[in-house]
């Protein structure tokens, strides 16, 4: 069954955004867009790491994006530049640099296209059960701190006086970001995989109340982005990251038509 | 041993410091089962800072706490919380701690604003919105309550209502409250222990002694003095301009 391509991406787009939906909720809720990009940019190090060293390009990636979140949290607390020119810095040199590394590696064929916004001809059945394993570890994990990750980002303090210790919650999660990067670069490639987190749970919030409800409506957006992004993607020749993510998009601009139906209810 | 056993926190010469300036230094209190302490003093003096320090929100304090519980319901001062959140009062009711639903339909009763359960917390008035806070904190039965300023916004019968709810909760719950108000009615008629700072404790003691102290008088002025008669009083120190202390 998985000897299809075609099927493989889908199971791997599919995994993907069961996880993307959730963490993607606590992206835009915690004002996190930028910290995923930059996170994104330095998975080009880590997939260059992996072809040199010979390691899995998923766990490669997911150390070098911890690696440059550790940076980044001692950067903040060490230095008094405002935290997205810190952002900005690392995500573009980190890309410099990425790019700089291929370059020296000419006994390497890279396909950049393919790195920058996915590749659904590059899924292996090993991918496949990297994004399952390590999508379910992902989702467990997000479940085990959803209490103190979501008291805090509601309100610090709160969560804080009433004994949920919220910056270890934080902690994790930027590794549970780090993660998921990871396991969806190959499928969305790392210009997009933000976009993958953000434009659903987006979505979901023009149409949501509580956020139980925007978390599984940003599921949903997700899973229907990957199904319709990624049959066009076969039809129309297209990468499959920018399909994706232009499918979400569409999503987006139908759910505006629901904000406006309320707001109306509403005067 | 009794009195070891029903402390609930207690601060140690406690101070804080942010950006090399003290925003309050030198409080000693102690908060146990079934008492209410209140903190006053005009504003900047520290009062916030120090329920701050007694919740564990501040981490690098001056001298120490030592808190023996862990169910703690805060309504904090200042709230703010970003409209990003798709939020209705339940699920705000259930924040930090799964309180079954008996317990959240008690508690938004007892604050008058069970109507707005299913209501979206950013659609809220100011006044509603402090009701939600109150009885977020209560529902999940606490050893220890901290309110700052727990019934700002609220109307006038409504405040007396709520201070009232308050103190019964107290009594109720056998919890020790930690209360800071600047309505002085209150401190004066609901409260074991007052602490009146200024930076740092000017006075404390009973309600009675704290009203005969000068200092507070010094504080609070025709205000205090109108609702407590005047007392005899001797300061021992002034506050210059700078609010620096200097001893008489």
């Amino acid at each position: 069954m998985f000897d299809d391509f075609f099927i493989r991406a889908l199971f791997a787009g599919i995994g993907i955004a069961f996880v993307t939906g959730p963490l993607g909720c606590f992206v835009v809720w915690r004002r996190l867009s930028y910290f995923g990009d930059t996170l994104a940019h330095s998975a080009l190090l880590g997939v260059t790491m992996a072809y040199t060293l010979d390691l899995n390009i998923a766990i490669s990636v997911f150390l070098i994006s911890s690696v440059i979140a550790l940076i980044l949290i001692q950067l903040q607390k060490k230095t008094n530049l405002p935290g997205d020119a810190l952002l900005g810095l690392l995500a573009h040199s980190s890309l410099a640099v990425g790019l700089v590394v291929i370059g020296f590696l000419t006994f390497i064929r890279f396909d950049i296209m393919g790195l920058l916004f996915g590749d659904i001809l590059a899924v292996t059945t090993d991918d496949l059960i990297i994004i399952w394993t390590g999508g379910a570890l992902i989702l467990l994990v997000l479940k085990l701190i959803w209490k103190p990750l979501f008291a805090s980002t509601v309100n610090y303090e709160l969560a804080e006086a009433e004994g949920l210790n919220p910056d270890r919650a934080k902690a994790i999660f930027t590794i549970l970001m780090a993660a998921v990067i990871a396991i969806s670069i190959k499928m969305v490639g790392l210009l997009l995989i933000t976009g993958m987190l953000i434009i659903p749970a987006a979505m979901a919030r023009n149409i949501s109340d509580s956020p139980q409800k925007m978390v599984i409506f940003s599921i949903i957006a997700g899973l229907l982005s990957v199904v319709l992004g990624l049959y066009s993607s076969l039809e129309f020749n297209t990468s499959s990251g920018p399909s994706i993510i232009a499918a979400s998009l569409i999503l987006f601009i139908l759910s505006l038509f629901k904000i406006k139906q309320s707001i109306k209810l509403k005067n | 041993m009794s009195s070891e056993n029903s402390t609930l926190v207690k601060l140690n010469n406690a101070g804080f410091k942010q950006n090399d300036k003290w925003l309050v230094e030198g409080v000693s209190l102690t908060v146990e089962k079934g008492k209410i302490v209140t903190l006053i003093g005009p504003n900047g003096s520290g009062k916030s800072t120090t329920a701050k320090i007694a919740l564990g929100i501040y981490k690098n304090i001056e001298g120490s706490v030592e808190k023996y519980t862990n169910k703690v319901g805060y309504v904090p001062q200042k709230i703010s919380i970003d409209w990003t959140l798709p939020l209705r009062v339940y699920d705000f009711m259930l924040l930090t701690e799964n309180i079954k639903d008996e317990a959240i339909d008690e508690a938004l009763t007892l604050t008058g604003v069970m109507h707005l359960k299913n209501k979206n917390l950013g659609n809220l008035s100011g006044g509603e919105f402090q009701r939600v806070l109150i009885a977020r904190a209560i529902s999940k039965k606490p050893e220890l309550l901290v309110l700052d300023e727990p019934v700002q916004a609220v109307d006038y019968t409504g405040e007396i209502a709520l201070y009232e709810l308050i103190k019964r909760i107290s009594d109720t719950l056998n919890c020790g409250i930690l209360l800071i108000s600047h309505d002085l009615h209150t401190v004066m008629t609901a409260t074991d222990h007052v602490v009146c700072l200024n930076g740092h404790v000017c006075c404390s003691g009973s309600p009675m002694d704290v009203a005969k102290n000068n200092e507070y008088k010094t504080l609070f002025g025709e205000q205090a003095s109108q609702i407590l008669s005047v007392y005899e009083h001797k300061h021992d120190h002034v506050h210059s301009d700078k609010g620096e202390i200097k001893k008489n």
